[in-house]
């Protein structure tokens, strides 16, 4: 177990540094990046003493090093717009990030499981071809689209729910649902296939031969085995989710890290955009290495045969 | 191939005529509003009409049908709808093609030359992979700037690792069959290897990949235009009507709501006949 522990996170730190070498070299794709960090109508000394005070002046290999040095120390610079370190309006809009998402996986699994279980139990019937109809249209709906239609309907229309902005709870329902939908479908497609695995196996053969019912069989069996791909699907998910957020957020005027990084690419505030695709890549590669872990916890096989 | 799934498939000869043919005819509707635009399209997207603005569906003004009812500057909605399906279309079409070749050579060179190249070309697809693909994109318009090529490039550049994986896991099931290496052995260089033997085996795969990711295309520049970073005004984006008409919910449901719907439908069909491709090609694939 340790060892292929180990063997994760060190895959996991390569990756990062991949990640954060690959951020630096995009930010020089035009050339000088100090032109993604003053405003468009600053002067050429402006632009001059910009550059000299982030150190863009340097050779190359120079900044790279200082760059990586700062990130290893948690350093994401300044926003040129507001003066504040980035990591602090990152911590300051990380909750209402994080709540949505929430909001929307609670959504995307309690739909989508059950739904998913539907399909394969039933799965020759009229109300399973519905059910995997929807949920098709479901994954097709653009979540900016399926917001808007929400708030035309119960808030603009109906006047049930509020139709922006953060407020009780009432707020955060239609963003987690317009979220959570698009996940939705991929749950209840990863629920099916597991489950219709599963089913086809012997040991459920066997167990109906005995006499077990479905419903019994369902708990006491297949919930473990085909909790598998359910749990790393639901860790990559999240990730989804997260960057999901960044339109959501948009729709609903919710102030999260998504609506941050909309409005700093239009305020020229480059190192807050950079900041949250970092924090998007770091969380990203956690919820991974988390799935493998979960997974191998869940499925000893996988673990022996990732030390081999 | 797994006993459940291939009993929980109906047979294909029932299944053949709904799943291909009304998916297919949809799509067929938007390449043809896409080609003929400017025949079809009944007046110009761009003109404005200040006497009719925020009209609903059916108002009459000055000789003009406004269809679909008209936008917050006059303009024709309908109109400006199928110019959007060109937009819309020609950016998801350039982005597959571009990224599907560069992500298809890359995981065929990995997965055939293996060694150093695989240990490169798959590391840093891995790293490309761990960045969420919307923000990766947000980021790369935040270096290049928005626009209708750079909105291009960025999808390529966001996408390719998706294809390189595909083309590498089905290369490396290929590379070692008997027939390549009987190729190999009557002296056919990679290059005949790679573009004879190995890509028309593995084609089908990319095929099935590509028309997802084409259906994931059309959300990705719908979705960077409506947060005002793709394609710019006044040129019609379904994606940028999007945004304006969210500022009008009140008063004109109309402009937010057609677009979407047509975005909707396109990618539904795409999806649905993605699926059905994805059931005769193989059905392994995730």
């Amino acid at each position: 177990m340790q060892a292929f522990l180990l063997k994760r996170l060190g895959q996991a730190i390569v990756t990062i540094f991949g990640v954060a070498t690959l951020i630096f070299f995009l930010q020089r794709l035009t050339g000088d990046p100090t032109y993604l960090l003053v405003p468009e109508t600053a002067t050429p000394a402006d632009i001059e003493a910009m550059r000299r005070s982030l150190g863009f002046d340097r050779p190359i290999i120079v900044q790279y090093l200082a760059f990586l040095t700062d990130l290893a120390q948690l350093d994401l610079g300044r926003s040129v717009i507001q003066n504040v370190p980035v990591t602090t309006i990152i911590a300051s809009r990380l909750p209402y990030t994080v709540m949505l998402a929430a909001g929307a996986l609670i959504v995307a699994c309690g739909i989508g499981i059950p739904v998913g279980i539907l399909l394969a139990l039933w799965r020759n019937s009229p109300v399973a071809k519905l059910l995997a109809s929807l949920v098709l249209a479901a994954q097709s709906m653009p979540t900016f689209w399926s917001g808007i239609l929400m708030i035309l309907i119960f808030a603009v229309t109906l006047g049930w729910l509020p139709p922006s902005s953060t407020g009780g709870f009432e707020n955060l329902i239609m963003p987690s649902i317009a979220l959570g939908l698009l996940s939705m479908a991929t749950f209840a497609r990863i629920t099916r296939t597991a489950l219709l695995d599963e089913l086809s196996k012997d040991y459920v053969r066997t167990a109906r031969s005995r006499g077990a019912g479905l419903g019994w069989i369902l708990v006491r069996h297949l919930a473990r085995n085909a909790s598998i791909p359910i749990i790393t699907v639901a860790a990559l998910e999240i990730s989804n989710l997260l960057a999901g957020a960044v339109i959501v957020e948009t729709v609903f005027a919710w102030p999260g890290l998504g609506q941050v990084t909309v409005q700093s690419i239009l305020a020229r505030d480059f190192l807050v955009v950079q900041g949250v695709v970092l924090l998007g890549a770091l969380v990203t590669i956690g919820l991974n290495v988390l799935a493998d872990i979960l997974y191998s916890i869940v499925d000893p096989r996988i673990r022996l045969g990732g030390v081999r | 191939m797994n006993a459940a799934v291939a009993t929980s498939a109906p047979p294909r000869s029932r299944r053949f005529r709904y799943a291909t043919w009304l998916p297919l005819g949809l799509v067929t509707i938007f390449v043809a509003a896409a080609f003929l635009a400017p025949y079809v399209a009944l007046y110009d997207p761009n003109q404005q009409n200040l006497l009719a603005r925020l009209k609903a569906p059916g108002f009459v003004s000055r000789g003009v049908t406004y269809w679909l009812g008209s936008d917050e500057l006059g303009r024709d909605l309908l109109s400006r709808l199928i110019h959007g399906a060109r937009i819309s279309l020609f950016v998801a079409f350039a982005s597959v093609i571009l990224s599907g070749t560069v992500g298809v050579l890359l995981g065929m060179l990995a997965g055939y030359m293996r060694g150093v190249v695989e240990i490169i070309v798959m590391r840093v697809v891995d790293i490309f992979l761990s960045i969420p693909a919307i923000l990766l994109a947000i980021i790369t318009v935040a270096v290049l700037g928005p626009g209708l090529v750079n909105v291009i490039v960025v999808l390529a550049l966001t996408r390719w690792p998706r294809y390189a994986r595909v083309a590498y896991g089905q290369t490396l099931g290929v590379a070692n069959m008997p027939y390549v290496r009987l190729a190999t052995f009557m002296g056919a260089g990679p290059g005949r290897i790679l573009f004879r033997h190995i890509l028309p085996n593995i084609i089908g795969a990319v095929t099935v990949v590509a028309t997802l990711e084409f259906g994931l295309m059309v959300l990705f520049e719908a979705g960077l235009s409506f947060l005002g970073l793709g394609v710019q005004p006044p040129t019609a984006s379904w994606g940028a009507m999007l945004s304006t008409g969210r500022n009008y919910l009140a008063t004109a449901w109309w402009i937010a709501t057609f677009p979407g719907l047509c975005l909707f439908l396109l990618v539904l069909a795409i999806n649905l006949l993605g699926d059905d491709l994805r059931d005769r090609f193989d059905p392994r694939l995730q």
